[in-house]
C-alpha cells in the first residue's frame, strides 16, 4: 500500500486550472521524481500536498487517512515536511536558529538535539557555520539548510521543490548525493525538478507533468530510456 | 532565539547592585520630582503609560512584524470602557479591578476584529488598513452621541472615578510616616507595578513557543507555515495581546485624567507610539522602553527650556516655544534614523539586518 496516494487532484487559481486531475502514488521508502517544464503545475501540486493551497477537487490519502485540504500545520505533525521552492530560509536568523525552527512542532528536546547532531553530520558545512546568519550563506549552503531544517521535524515524507534551482553544477551534484542519503535513511521523498536527468538518475520512479496533467509514469530508468523524455527534457 | 538580550539579568553581583540601585532610584523618583513640581510627576506617569503602549505595540510590530498604524484605537477602547463604567455619564461606578479586565478583553476583541480581515496583508497594505481602523474607532467615539448618547461625542466624558480600594482613593493626598504622597505619586507606584508585570509578561512571551512563532512569521511567513506554525492564529494572537495591553493602559489613563475625549486618540498618537518603538529598537523590550521614555520626556523638557534659552541668548523670545519644540523634536528623529537606523538599542536580529554583509565566502 502506498504512503501517499493522490486521486484526480485539481488546483485552481482564480478560475485557471493549474493542476487538472492528477493521479500519483508514493510508496513507503520510495524516492519519486515529478519532472516537467516550467509552469507545468509541479510546484502547485506540492503546495496542495503540503497544505499551503487548498485543492479544488480530488482526494489525497496519507497513511490511509484522507488528508485532502488539511492545513500545513496539521500535516507537518503527521510527518509531511516541505522544502519550499527558492529555499525560504530565515535570512536574519542563524543556521542554528533556523534548524531550531524546523523542530517547532516537536516536544522532545533530547530527540531534537539528537536530530540536530544528525543534520550537522549530514552537512558538516552547516556545522562549521552554525552561528552564521543564514542570509550570508551561499545558495548551496542555504539549500542544505532548508533540507536540514525540514529534517528537524523528523519527517516520514519529504516534499522537495526544485532543490537544484539556481545552484552551481558542483553544488547540485552534492545536494543530490545528500537527497539520496536521506532516502537511504528511510525517508520517503517526492522530488519536483526541472533538471530531469539528475532527478531521474536519483529516483526509483518518475512522473512527467505537462500543462497540469500527468502524461507519463514509469520506473525512473525506463523514463530515462524513453524517446519522448529524452527529446523533451534531456535535449537528446 | 530571544531577541532581547536578557543574559545581563543573570548572576554577577555588580549587575545586581546596579539593578538594586535603579530600583531604589525608581522608588525615590516621584518624591524628587515633586520637589521640582507635581507637573513632572504627571509627566512621568504619562511616560509610563506610553511605555506600556509601546510594549503592547512592540508585540505586534516588533515581535510579529505587522505594521500597525491604528494602535491608539485600543487605548481609546480601554479608556472609554473605563469611563463609561465608572462615571456619572451612565451613573455606573464599578470598581477598577472589574473594569480593567473588561477593558482589556474589549480591546482584545477589537484586536481580533482588526486582525481577522487583514490576515493576508503585510507591510504598506496592512499599514493603510490599520490606519483606517484607528480613524473609524475615533470617528465612532466622536459621533456615538446620537441617536442614543453613548460616548457623549466630542465633549468627552468627565468626572471619571479614580481607582479606589475601599476607602483608599488614588486621587487624594495621603500622609504616611510623615511623607505626603499626592494623587499622582500614588498612581506612579501603581503604574510602576503594572509596568514591571507587563515587562515580565513580555520577556516570558518572547522566550516562549509563541515568541518563536512570531519571529518566524516576521522573518518569512511562507517558511513559517512550512515549519508547521498556524500563522493565522499566531498573527491573531499578536493583535489580540498587543491590543489588550493598550486597553489596560487606556483604563489607567482614564482614571488618572478623570476626563477623556476622542481628541486623545488621534492618528498622531499612533504615529508617536510607533516612533517610540522604532527609535528605541523594534523587537527589543528594553530598547522600546528607552525609546518611549525619551520621546515622552524630551518634548516636555524642551517645553520648559526653549523659552529661557532664547531669552538668555537673544534677550527675547524669537520663535514661539510650541513651534520650535516640535521642530527640534523632528530634527532629533531624523538624525536618529540617519545615524542609528536600527534604533538606539536594537534587537539582535535587527542589528544583523543593518550590519554590513560579510562572512560570505565561496560556494
Amino acid at each position: 500500500m502506498s504512503l501517499l496516494s493522490v486521486r484526480s487532484l485539481r488546483v485552481t487559481y482564480g478560475g485557471i486550472e493549474a493542476v487538472r486531475g492528477i493521479d500519483l502514488d508514493v510508496a513507503e521508502g520510495e524516492l519519486v521524481a515529478l519532472i516537467g517544464a516550467n509552469g507545468a503545475g509541479k510546484t502547485t501540486t506540492l503546495k496542495a500536498l503540503s497544505g499551503m493551497v487548498r485543492p479544488a477537487g480530488g482526494r489525497v490519502t496519507y497513511k490511509g487517512i484522507d488528508v485532502t485540504g488539511m492545513a500545513s500545520h496539521h500535516l507537518i505533525r503527521q510527518g509531511i515536511a516541505l522544502v519550499p521552492e527558492g529555499r525560504g530560509v530565515f535570512a536574519r536568523l542563524t543556521v542554528e536558529e533556523n534548524l531550531a525552527m524546523g523542530a517547532y512542532t516537536r516536544n522532545d528536546p533530547p530527540g531534537v538535539s539528537a536530530d540536530l547532531d544528525r543534520v550537522f553530520e549530514l552537512f558538516p558545512r552547516l556545522s562549521e557555520r552554525r552561528a552564521q546568519v543564514a542570509g550570508t550563506l551561499s545558495g548551496g549552503e542555504q539549500q542544505m539548510l532548508a533540507i536540514g531544517r525540514a529534517m528537524m521535524s523528523r519527517p516520514r515524507l519529504m516534499l522537495l521543490d526544485e532543490p537544484s534551482m539556481g545552484l552551481a553544477p558542483l553544488m547540485v551534484q552534492k545536494i543530490f548525493e545528500v537527497i539520496q542519503s536521506i532516502s537511504a535513511q528511510g525517508v520517503t521523498i517526492l522530488l519536483v525538478e526541472q533538471n530531469a536527468l539528475l532527478a531521474l538518475e536519483a529516483a526509483n520512479r518518475g512522473y512527467v507533468m505537462e500543462s497540469g496533467a500527468i502524461t507519463m509514469e514509469d520506473a525512473a530508468s525506463a523514463l530515462l530510456e524513453s524517446p519522448q523524455v529524452r527529446e523533451a527534457y534531456l535535449g537528446q | 532565539m530571544s531577541d532581547t538580550d536578557t543574559s545581563f539579568l543573570k548572576s554577577r553581583p555588580a549587575v545586581w547592585a546596579g539593578v538594586a540601585l535603579m530600583a531604589a532610584a525608581l522608588v525615590v523618583l516621584p518624591f524628587a520630582l515633586a520637589t521640582v513640581g507635581t507637573a513632572w510627576v504627571r509627566v512621568t506617569n504619562l511616560a509610563i503609560l506610553f511605555v506600556l503602549l509601546s510594549l503592547g505595540l512592540n508585540i505586534v510590530v516588533g515581535f510579529a512584524g505587522l505594521l500597525d498604524l491604528g494602535y491608539i484605537a485600543f487605548y481609546g477602547v480601554g479608556a472609554y470602557a473605563y469611563a463609561l463604567l465608572a462615571s456619572p455619564h451612565f451613573g455606573l461606578h464599578l470598581p477598577f479591578w472589574i473594569i480593567l479586565p473588561i477593558g482589556a478583553m474589549l480591546a482584545c476583541v477589537f484586536g481580533i476584529l482588526l486582525g481577522a480581515p487583514t490576515l493576508k496583508l503585510r507591510g504598506d497594505y496592512l499599514a493603510i488598513v490599520t490606519l483606517g481602523f484607528g480613524e473609524i474607532v475615533r470617528i465612532f467615539l466622536n459621533n456615538l452621541s446620537q441617536p442614543v448618547n453613548i460616548t457623549n461625542g466630542p465633549q468627552g466624558i468627565s468626572l471619571i472615578d479614580p481607582f479606589r480600594l475601599g476607602s483608599f482613593s488614588f486621587r487624594d493626598n495621603q500622609t504616611f510616616l510623615g511623607l505626603t504622597a499626592s494623587g499622582p505619586i500614588k498612581y506612579y507606584y501603581l503604574l510602576l507595578v503594572v509596568l514591571i508585570a507587563v515587562v515580565i509578561v513580555n520577556i516570558r512571551l518572547q522566550d516562549s513557543r509563541i515568541g518563536r512563532a512570531w519571529v518566524a512569521i516576521r522573518e518569512d511567513e511562507v517558511a513559517a507555515q512550512a515549519m508547521g506554525i498556524n500563522t493565522r492564529n499566531v498573527k491573531l494572537l499578536a493583535f489580540a495581546m498587543g491590543a489588550s495591553f493598550g486597553g489596560i493602559a487606556g483604563g489607567i489613563f482614564a482614571a488618572i485624567q478623570g476626563f477623556i475625549s476622542p481628541e486623545s486618540f488621534v492618528l498622531v498618537q499612533s504615529i508617536m507610539i510607533l516612533s517610540m518603538v522604532v527609535l528605541g529598537g523594534m523587537g527589543n523590550i528594553f530598547g522600546v522602553i528607552l525609546g518611549a521614555v525619551l520621546l515622552s520626556f524630551v518634548p516636555e523638557i524642551l517645553r520648559y527650556t526653549v523659552q529661557p534659552v532664547q531669552t538668555t541668548l537673544f534677550g527675547r523670545v524669537l520663535i514661539d516655544p510650541e513651534v520650535i519644540r516640535m521642530l527640534l523634536f523632528g530634527l532629533a528623529l531624523v538624525l536618529m534614523m540617519r545615524y542609528r537606523p536600527a534604533g538606539l538599542w536594537p534587537s539582535k536580529t535587527r542589528r544583523r539586518e543593518f550590519a554590513p554583509r560579510n562572512g560570505r565566502e565561496g560556494r
